[in-house]
């Protein structure tokens, strides 16, 4: 299978971005169309080994059959590939722009080369199957007159309704936004996820079987009880939208915003008006700090880059990630080091300086004419002993940023609270609903949960995961047994 | 142990089973050609068997044997005379009167019983009852053992005069129905407490039979008539027993009524089943109603001598000649042997119409007192030589040297060469030759016309009409419900068809048994496959592909007894697997009134439950009708599968119609052939032929392989049915081979397989007599299974249909697919607690290991621990450092391994105390020497394998332990292959080959076809390295227990038993998956055998094969081992991630590969493996603390502390029985030791070296010269050996200068003479020598000539034994004489000159050179890499000769070569006088076009590569020199 010798070579190549200058002038997509003979190379570099970390608990969460699909593009079978792709991801389209990649974390080529290129490949096969017209509605030869109700339609809600149709129940999926795909619709920037390539998978979905039902705000606009009373089950998925918030003073000053109502309102206006209607936030013209360091934090910088801010500031609680990996952060383990993100290289570009600035606490917000004007910080340090590490603030290190825009991308605490009190589901401890991964089912008879509305905030493809296996748990309760597969869970006779 | 049944042998009991006892021996006879009588010949061949001592072995106690006896011609006089004492009767003239020595119960009145149901019998069968004399015995002067005396039967002699009217054969044949008769009743009498103790020796009017559980020594001592002087005969016939177990038993001893046997019958159990099932057809005027008195034709409690003999009889007795049914039951190999004549070869074919060989190792000797002959078996695997004498006598043996004769006397030297028979008749005075006396039988019938006129080709059957057509709309659910999977096609068929061969993987087999996973699983995947080891050899398949036959001829068989042209009407199989047009033909085939009929073998979907027994019912009802309607072939077809049928298992199918049709005697009547969607993999080939199947249609096969073409996945233009059948082939003949079974006639039905985890409702109905030791799964869980695959292609809901095939990552690892004991959270925790000594992470590894192997995977996961109710304290219990001086590593050989993965598991080892391991690559000697840190890089382990890679007097010096491996887990019974690309030039210099030139390891070691040749070898190693321990590696498999036995009684001072898990570096999938068996069996049964046998005490025993945490060694000591090896987990520990990929040379982290690149990525370090086994000694420790037990060597053999898990609750798993794995070791008396508290006794202050040592003193201190000549016999044996061992322990490699000690011998030389000789050492001998001359040559030189008087011609004679010159690494040998089967197999660097070889000459050579002044056997140059060979070619047959397959023939014309082969002629001359050599010298122009230059056409290219490299280096040098050198750009 695929070449034996393949890793010693052919060097790493990632599929590049568009030059960074060039890309920040619009919202389109930051990727680049692959070269075939490129992708082929890469493919010839995985190694099929014989256990393939890349599947594994720490590689991808819904077992892509990474080492087939891998020597399928190597041998330039691209219809074989998309259908090993299809069987374990729904939405490779998606994954393939936005994931991390935990499989190339855990590839086990990265133990001394630079590991494949497994998420630029997934990109290549399924855009190439959407190219070709490869990709078709999946209209289930029969119906089993099943009802299901989803709720949400990120990427936990669509893999679920989307596995539900094929094993033939009648799946509606209500979303209280005015379009569908929640955060792959409004939560990553149209320059890293298209909303045309969420469309496209909308439609076809839709033309799958698939109801939707959009501004339908569950809990509220919708009455819970009903809906349940209407349907044989119920799925929530609808995600983890409560944002970690800075209670430090100035904290309500105008020009203070959390990340996400500042991401939103750009795509929809992008959307609406391609930015004409000025119903955003722009950051034209301001200096901007961006409070945290994660891959939403990033997404904010490339946007206010691309508004034309004229300074950037991102401020990271913890510690620089070293170059290499720790001693305690071994392969196959999410590789913790310092990565050099699209919105970051821009950054760079822009202003000639990384905008990253670690191990910094935010002490409180300065007032300049009743908006923000500065951020204080102060340096810390992290002592580790016994226990979770303790920060330290470093005596003297005080400082002030200049600021008219800041923008808090440090993470969500877990679901709204409304629609678990109109139907009644129990809470975790960290305010999630409560339903075991596998099983998927909350306190409530018929009401399942996935996605990070269980598990907590988490990768696209982690969702998918969800998705998927509640699928199979809802299939379970409504048929008595189910052959859907379910990642990490079952074989179910689809792999391969 | 004594049991009630007397007959020595103890019942079945743990994991024991008698059945698996092996034996092996010595065997020869004495007899005067002319038929003169004396009573010379007696204390001949008694001589002949003491000085054979050596071969046969003793138990616990040193007085008792395992067995000895002796045949004579009945001694007419000595018996008148005695007569006449005892009952004062006159005997009848010779051949009116028969005598018998007859074995009776001890009990009187048992004893009466008996003799009374003779009296009877012989009045019924019209004999005259003469008397009984009770045989005198004198148990104080021969010495004889206490267990042997315990069982001892009371000894009587029987006399029979002939009835009225009886003579001659006829007499004979009512003797034999009277001992038929009276054994029948008598043993089988259940009111008889002593029945088994009956047994009838022999009862002839020719011969006579002495035999006891004695050794060579006591036999004439204990049986004092054959002291009488007036005893006379012209014949004896003399047997040395090597059993595997010490069980006594009397009966078993040899010589058998009309031959003994130096061997083993390999296919035994399908030669039983088969004759069983002739009874059917079996019919004799001659015995007419009192046929069935001879049923069972083979007796029951039989070894497989005894059974070979009772079929020999039962020919003999119905009209055959003793030379005819030998050749009947042991054929040469004709079937691919171009130059055997014509009616020869159809005499040979026709008979395989009849009868399957008996096939195995196999020296065998036979007598009815008119003719005495031998016979070797096809591959003349056992040494057998003969003198014959001026004086009219004939001496036939194991070995020479064994009957004292001038040499002035010897007429000729000669030896059995393979397939041959050797025959002496009496009546006309003479030795009659092989082909003189195959000729005369060829010609007996016009046998070429019968098979002409009457066998039927299966180009005559194939149909006219197109075959089914690929049909690609079912073919996904189809393949979905007979289980294919993803895997299948990547890993198994379309590799198939893209290498013709059996894929290859590597790493072990570490997914779950078939009967604890939680997945469906093949029916085939609950079988492992047996394989040879110790009792008899594997076979190169490849190598020796002469005697390798998958021919065979099917369909109704007819009377055995007779012999008709109508025997030969039977439809011929090149090959078993069926094309679609060939199954077609059969199908629809109505020649010579031949029918066939199709039986459907799938059962209706609406009666799913209990479906499949009545399916199974049912098939075999229809069968077996078929037979009674006159159809003389079977189809079992499962074509009709489909969303409503769902088929039986073709195995089950198979198995049971087979077995159905044996018991009813009915099989030989009807061919079977399947047509299944099921088999496709080798392993599922191999079972159904070995269950009885006589062709194969794979059907879905072929599909599945169109649907890859028509994919592209295959070459366009592959012929697939072709290669895939090619691919089959190669892979069948391997797994036979793995058992030693040349030919698949009798691997057919041999049911060479131990199934794992399938319960007796199943083996009894449709595998019987296979054993199935754990129980497991019943019909009702096999049917879940068959309908959950149905239900894959099948589903009940169409929704639930899935597009493609399922990948359960069998082979390779997947997500939620089958378990994996090395899956990704063990092999990261492993590393994480080996890199940094990280206890939390070793806990987590452990703890997911061991919670893994609870829930899915291992035997040991199955049980667990009683704990104490009294614990002992922690820090009471034996430290860590102590424990982890009883781990070792495994073998694994530099050149699987990279030399830095290789040294730091060295010096890891040798940090804790350890052993590491060579493996088979040898070792540089640099890593002798300490490194200036005081780490050590040395292997305190040297492996000696098969291939014996730089196996010189160095290596072997330099050990610890000298480990002698016999089988490897991953591939038992197979040998290995290094490809060209690993040799790089330091592996090649440790290995004595030629870079790039890839190397071979035979499956069998070449000097080990028996338990004796084990034996001899470890008095070899133990001789070459006095102070090092001996072990010798086993595979557990069904049977290792007795093994292990014998193992210890041929002195081993450790065993080990390696499991099925073990990895490796390259080996078919076929053997990874399916052969061998775990660990905790194969030591379990070692440990219970052992102790039963009292040999328990007198070795180390270790086990080794995927453990991995203090649990498994815990396990591991509890059921019986010391000692504890690992493999896999030190290599995991040094950055191993199982890619997988060793055989491919690209392992991504540099462990498992030579890719200098790739080595740079060896990230391991030698703490890594020392953390690692020190955490598992602190798991092992706190385990023990719970156990209450304090010292780890109080937990071996304890199986009492463990228990099976409470609540299995598996599907599958419920079934199983862990009671024999748990039972108790048996001791034989209170006292016994349980682990090993003696030493063995090698009895190395015998060894004549000790002499040459004393006499060389001044050699090995100073370098001085020394010269002495000695006398010399063949009990001298590995002379040489200790000598060159106290040389280079002085002074290294490098030995001694040139010549510095030389001794001459006269007389026969024992095995192994001049083994491992070091540098500077000459040994001379005149005289002749055994078998294994020069094995290992270091350095030295040897010189052999036959006596000064000798008045015989040398170049025609025998001088020298089997396998001479075996792994030499380097040295001289001139032999002025011929050298017998495989002369130079292995050599890597000596040069040789001798005048003559047989068979397999340069077998697997590797460098060095060999001249061969005369004829060469079959097979020359089989697998020979390197090296040159010079053979003088005077009547042009070379070429037919030669397996050209890796050489090339030349003319001798290089001016070098001419030098080089002069320079040896003219030394040979020098040293032997040889009469060819002047011959050839005096006229050399001439002679010189005469020799044929064997040239290895890898080893040429090599040459011819590295000469034009040299050339260019000294053009570019001359280049530099004269200023013209221009630098090239970096």
């Amino acid at each position: 299978m695929g070449k034996p010798t393949g890793f010693m070579e052919y060097p790493k190549k990632s599929v590049p971005y568009r030059d960074s200058a060039e890309r920040t002038r619009d919202f389109g997509e930051i990727f680049t169309p692959p070269d075939e003979q490129h992708l082929r190379n890469q493919g010839a570099r995985c190694m099929d080994c014989g256990v393939p970390f890349c599947q594994s608990d720490n590689g991808c969460p819904i077992d892509n059959l990474i080492p087939e699909w891998n020597d399928l593009v190597y041998q330039g079978r691209w219809r074989d590939a998309l259908d090993r792709l299809h069987k374990t991801n729904n939405f490779p389209e998606f994954t393939g722009r936005t994931c991390p990649a935990p499989c190339e974390g855990a590839c086990v080529l990265g133990i001394t080369d630079p590991a494949v290129t497994i998420k630029n490949i997934e990109n290549a096969i399924i855009d190439r199957g959407f190219a070709q017209g490869w990709v078709t509605p999946q209209i289930p030869a029969a119906r089993t007159g099943k009802r299901v109700a989803i709720i949400g339609s990120g990427p936990a809600g669509l893999a679920a309704a989307d596995q539900l149709n094929k094993a033939g129940h009648t799946a509606t999926v209500y979303e209280r936004a005015d379009r569908i795909g929640g955060l792959l619709m409004y939560g990553i920037p149209n320059m890293k996820l298209d909303k045309q390539v969420v469309n496209r998978r909308v439609d076809l979905l839709r033309a799958s079987g698939i109801e939707f039902v959009v501004n339908a705000d569950v809990g509220r606009n919708v009455d819970a009880a009903k809906l349940r009373a209407e349907h044989d089950a119920v799925l929530l998925a609808t995600g983890a939208t409560t944002p970690r918030d800075l209670k430090i003073p100035g904290r309500d000053l105008p020009g203070v915003h959390f990340a996400m109502e500042f991401l939103a309102a750009n795509t929809r206006s992008l959307l609406d008006s391609n930015l004409a209607d000025g119903k955003y936030i722009s950051a034209k013209g301001k200096r901007v700090v961006v409070i945290g360091g994660g891959d939403t934090g990033a997404d904010c910088i490339g946007t206010a880059l691309r508004h034309g801010c004229t300074s950037l500031v991102n401020l990271e609680l913890l510690d620089e990630p070293p170059a290499k990996r720790a001693h305690d952060n071994p392969w196959p383990l999410w590789p913790k080091i310092l990565r050099t993100d699209y919105a970051h290289e821009e950054s760079i570009t822009r202003f000639g300086a990384d905008p990253r600035n670690y191990a910094v606490v935010s002490k409180d917000f300065g007032d300049g004419g009743g908006k923000v004007a500065s951020v204080k910080i102060v340096r810390i340090e992290w002592q580790r002993g016994e226990g979770p590490p303790k920060m330290i603030e470093l005596p003297a290190t005080a400082e002030t940023l200049e600021a008219d825009l800041v923008l808090l991308a440090m993470g969500f605490l877990g679901p709204e609270a409304y629609l678990s009190q109109a139907l009644g589901v129990e809470l975790d401890p960290r305010s999630n609903y409560k339903a075991e991964h596998g099983r998927f089912a909350t306190s409530q008879k018929g009401v399942f949960a996935a996605g990070d509305c269980r598990r907590g905030q988490s990768l696209v493809v982690w969702a998918i995961n969800e998705g998927r296996g509640a699928a199979r748990a809802v299939d379970e309760f409504l048929m008595g047994s189910s052959l859907l597969p379910a990642p990490k869970l079952t074989m179910g006779g689809t792999t391969g | 142990m004594r049991n009630t049944n007397n007959t020595g042998l103890p019942p079945a009991q743990g994991l024991y089973r008698p059945e698996f006892e092996h034996d092996s021996c010595g065997v020869g006879f004495v007899a005067n050609i002319k038929g003169k009588r004396s009573h010379q010949i007696i204390l001949d061949a008694d001589h002949l068997l003491c000085r054979m001592d050596h071969r046969g072995a003793r138990g616990a106690e040193p007085n008792t044997g395992d067995g000895a006896g002796m045949l004579t011609a009945l001694p007419h006089e000595f018996l008148a005379k005695v007569a006449m004492q005892e009952f004062g009767a006159t005997l009848p003239p010779p051949g009116k009167f028969a005598a018998g020595i007859v074995f009776l119960p001890q009990d009187p009145a048992e004893r009466e019983r008996c003799k009374k149901v003779v009296a009877e019998i012989c009045a019924e069968t019209k004999q005259t009852l003469v008397g009984w004399r009770v045989v005198p015995i004198n148990v104080a002067a021969a010495d004889v053992g206490n267990s042997a005396l315990d069982a001892a039967p009371f000894i009587e002699q029987l006399f029979v005069a002939a009835g009225p009217g009886f003579e001659g054969d006829a007499f004979e044949r009512a003797l034999y129905v009277l001992r038929k008769r009276a054994s029948h009743r008598l043993r089988g009498d259940k009111t008889l407490a002593e029945a088994k103790q009956f047994y009838v020796c022999s009862l002839s009017s020719k011969i006579v039979i002495y035999k006891g559980m004695l050794t060579p020594g006591q036999l004439l001592q204990f049986y004092t008539d054959l002291q009488d002087p007036d005893y006379t005969t012209h014949l004896a016939m003399v047997h040395s027993r090597f059993s595997t177990n010490t069980f006594p038993s009397w009966d078993r001893a040899q010589p058998n009524r009309f031959m003994a046997h130096n061997g083993e019958i390999n296919t035994l159990r399908g030669n039983e089943s088969w004759m069983r099932a002739r009874q059917g057809v079996v019919a004799s005027d001659l015995y007419g109603d009192s046929m069935r008195d001879l049923f069972p034709i083979g007796e029951p409690d039989c070894s497989d001598s005894g059974v070979f003999d009772n079929v020999l009889e039962f020919l003999l007795m119905s009209g055959r000649t003793l030379q005819e049914s030998i050749m009947m039951m042991v054929p040469e190999a004709w079937q691919k042997n171009d130059l055997m004549p014509e009616n020869k070869r159809a005499f040979y074919e026709y008979h395989s119409c009849l009868m399957e060989p008996w096939d195995g190792p196999a020296s065998i000797a036979f007598t009815d007192g008119k003719y005495i002959g031998a016979v070797l078996d096809r591959n003349g695997l056992r040494p057998s030589r003969y003198y014959l004498t001026t004086d009219d006598r004939v001496i036939m043996a194991s070995e020479v040297g064994v009957v004292p004769i001038d040499p002035a006397h010897v007429k000729a030297k000669g030896r059995l060469e393979p397939g041959r028979m050797f025959l002496i008749d009496f009546e006309r005075g003479r030795l009659v030759p092989d082909d003189e006396l195959k000729n005369e039988y060829a010609n007996r019938r016009p046998y070429a016309e019968w098979l002409e006129a009457n066998r039927i080709a299966l180009r005559d059957v194939t149909s006219a009409r197109p075959a089914p057509e690929i049909d690609g709309a079912t073919l996904l659910p189809r393949m979905q419900a007979f289980g294919y999977t993803s895997e299948t096609l990547q890993f198994m068929l379309q590799p198939m068809v893209k290498e013709h061969r059996d894929p290859v993987g590597s790493m072990g087999n570490d997914s779950a048994l078939a009967v604890l996973s939680d997945k469906p699983r093949m029916l085939y995947d609950y079988f492992r496959q047996l394989f040879a080891q110790v009792t008899n050899p594997p076979i190169d398949s490849i190598r020796e592909e002469v005697i390798m036959s998958l021919e065979c001829y099917i369909g109704p068989e007819h009377n055995l007894l007779e012999t008709t042209p109508k025997h030969a009407e039977r439809l011929r199989l090149r090959q078993p697997i069926l094309t679609n047009e060939e199954l077609d033909g059969i199908k629809s085939m109505n020649q010579r009134g031949w029918r066939t009929l199709t039986v459907d073998i799938t059962f209706p979907a609406s009666e799913a439950k209990g479906g499949l027994k009545r399916a199974i019912d049912r098939i075999c009802a229809e069968a077996e009708s078929a037979i009674d309607e006159g159809y003389t072939m079977l189809v079992l077809s499962d074509r009709a599968i489909g969303p409503d049928r769902i088929p039986v298992s073709a195995l089950l199918a198979c198995g049971a119609v087979h077995h159905h049709l044996v018991s009813r005697a009915k099989r030989t009547r009807i061919g079977i052939v399947l047509e299944t969607g099921e088999a496709r993999e080798v392993h599922h080939h191999c079972l159904l032929v070995g269950y009885g199947a006589d062709g194969i249609n794979p059907y879905l096969a072929f599909e599945a392989l169109a649907q890859s073409r028509d994919a592209g996945l295959l070459d366009a233009n592959t012929d697939l049915v072709g290669d895939y059948r090619q691919a089959v082939a190669k892979g069948m003949l391997k797994v036979m081979a793995k058992m030693g079974i040349s030919t698949l006639q009798s691997y057919k039905g041999g049911q060479i397989f131990e199934a794992l985890g399938l319960a007796s409702d199943v083996i009894d109905r449709c595998f019987r007599g296979t054993v199935s030791r754990l129980q497991g799964v019943n019909f009702s869980v096999l049917e879940q299974e068959t309908l959950r695959r149905h239900a894959l292609g099948y589903p009940v809901d169409p929704l639930d249909k899935l597009p493609s095939l399922p990948n359960p990552g069998e082979f390779h690892w997947r997500s939620a697919g089958e378990k994996h004991a090395w899956d990704p959270q063990a092999i990261f925790s492993l590393q994480v607690a080996a890199r940094r000594g990280d206890r939390n992470a070793y806990r987590q590894f452990a703890a997911h290991i061991n919670e893994e192997a609870r829930k899915n995977g291992a035997l040991r996961g199955l049980l667990e621990f009683r704990t104490s109710a009294n614990p002992a304290e922690l820090d009471d219990v034996e430290p860590a450092s102590e424990i982890v001086k009883r781990f070792v590593t495994g073998a694994m050989s530099f050149g699987s391994l990279s030399a830095e993965a290789h040294e730091t598991l060295a010096v890891a080892m040798n940090r804790i105390g350890g052993k590491s391991n060579t493996g088979e690559g040898g070792e540089d000697p640099a890593r002798f020497v300490p490194l200036p840190n005081g780490d050590s890089r040395r292997s305190a382990i040297k492996q000696v394998a098969s291939g014996r890679f730089g196996v010189t007097i160095a290596y072997l010096a330099n050990a610890d332990e000298l480990q002698i491996k016999m089988a490897q887990g991953a591939k038992p019974g197979e040998g290995g292959e290094l490809p060209g690309k690993k040799v790089d030039d330091n592996i090649a210099r440790i290995r004595y080959s030629t870079p790039g030139v890839g190397l071979i390891s035979p499956p069998p070691h070449h000097d080990i076809y028996s338990i004796e040749d084990l034996a001899q070898l470890i008095h070899d190693l133990k001789n070459a390295n006095p102070v090092a321990r001996v072990s010798v590696k086993l595979v557990s498999e069904v049977g290792v227990g007795t093994i292990a036995a014998g193992v210890v009684k041929a002195h081993a001072d450790h065993v080990l038993i390696s499991g099925d898990n073990g990895g490796t570096g390259a080996s078919p999938l076929t053997s990874i998956k399916h052969a061998g068996l775990p660990w905790e069996l194969g030591l379990a049964e070692t440990h219970q055998t052992l102790v039963m046998n009292d040999l328990r005490s007198r070795a180390v025993v270790q086990t080794d094969g995927g453990l991995k945490t203090g649990r498994d060694v815990v396990i591991a000591a509890l059921l019986g081992a010391e000692e504890m090896g690992f493999s896999t987990a030190p290599l995991i520990a040094l950055g191993c991630i199982m890619m997988r990929k060793c055989h491919l040379n690209t392992c991504p982290v540099g462990v498992a590969t030579q890719d200098p690149v790739l080595r740079k990525k060896f990230a391991g370090q030698p703490e890594h493996v020392v953390n690692y086994l020190f955490m598992v000694a602190e798991e092992a420790r706190e385990i023990m603390a719970s156990l209450g037990i304090r010292r780890f060597i109080d937990l071996v053999g304890r199986v009492e502390l463990l228990q099976p898990r409470a609540a299995i609750n598996h599907w599958k798993a419920d079934g199983l029985d862990l009671t024999p794995l748990l039972t108790p070791a048996p001791k034989p008396r209170p006292d016994t030791d349980v682990y090993c508290t003696k030493q063995q006794d090698h009895r190395l202050n015998l060894a004549l070296d000790n002499k040459l040592i004393a006499l060389a003193k001044k050699s090995i201190q100073q370098r001085k010269k020394t010269r002495a000549e000695l006398d010399i016999s063949n009990t001298n044996r590995t002379v040489g050996a200790m000598l060159s061992y106290e040389v280079v322990k002085k002074w290294g490699a490098d030995a001694l200068p040139y010549d510095t000690v030389r001794f001459k011998f006269n007389g026969t030389a024992g095995q192994s003479f001049g083994a491992f000789l070091a540098k500077g050492i000459t040994l001379e001998l005149e005289g002749d020598s055994n078998d294994y001359v020069g094995k290992g040559l270091s350095g030295g030189r040897i010189i052999i000539y036959p006596p000064a008087e000798a008045t015989f011609t040398a170049e025609d004679n025998v001088l020298i034994g089997n396998v001479a010159l075996y792994g030499a690494t380097s040295g001289r040998a001139f032999f002025r004489g011929r050298a017998a089967e495989r002369f130079c197999v292995r050599n890597s660097g000596a040069k040789a000159v001798v005048e003559g070889v047989g068979d397999h000459g340069c077998e697997y050579m590797t460098g060095g050179r060999a001249v061969i002044l005369g004829p060469t056997g079959l097979n020359f140059a089989a697998g020979m890499s390197g090296g040159v060979a010079y053979v003088l070619d005077v009547n042009k047959e070379f070429a037919s000769k030669c397996n050209t397959g890796t050489v090339d023939l030349e003319a001798i014309e290089e001016d070098e070569d001419i030098v080089e082969l002069r320079e040896m002629i003219e030394l040979h001359l020098e040293y032997t006088r040889s009469a060819v050599a002047a011959r050839i010298l005096d006229d050399w122009p001439s002679s010189l076009k005469e020799f044929v230059k064997v040239m290895p056409t890898d080893y040429k290219r090599v040459l011819t590569e590295r000469k034009r490299h040299d050339e260019e280096m000294e053009q570019t040098l001359r280049d530099d020199e004269t200023g013209t050198f221009v630098a090239h750009g970096r």
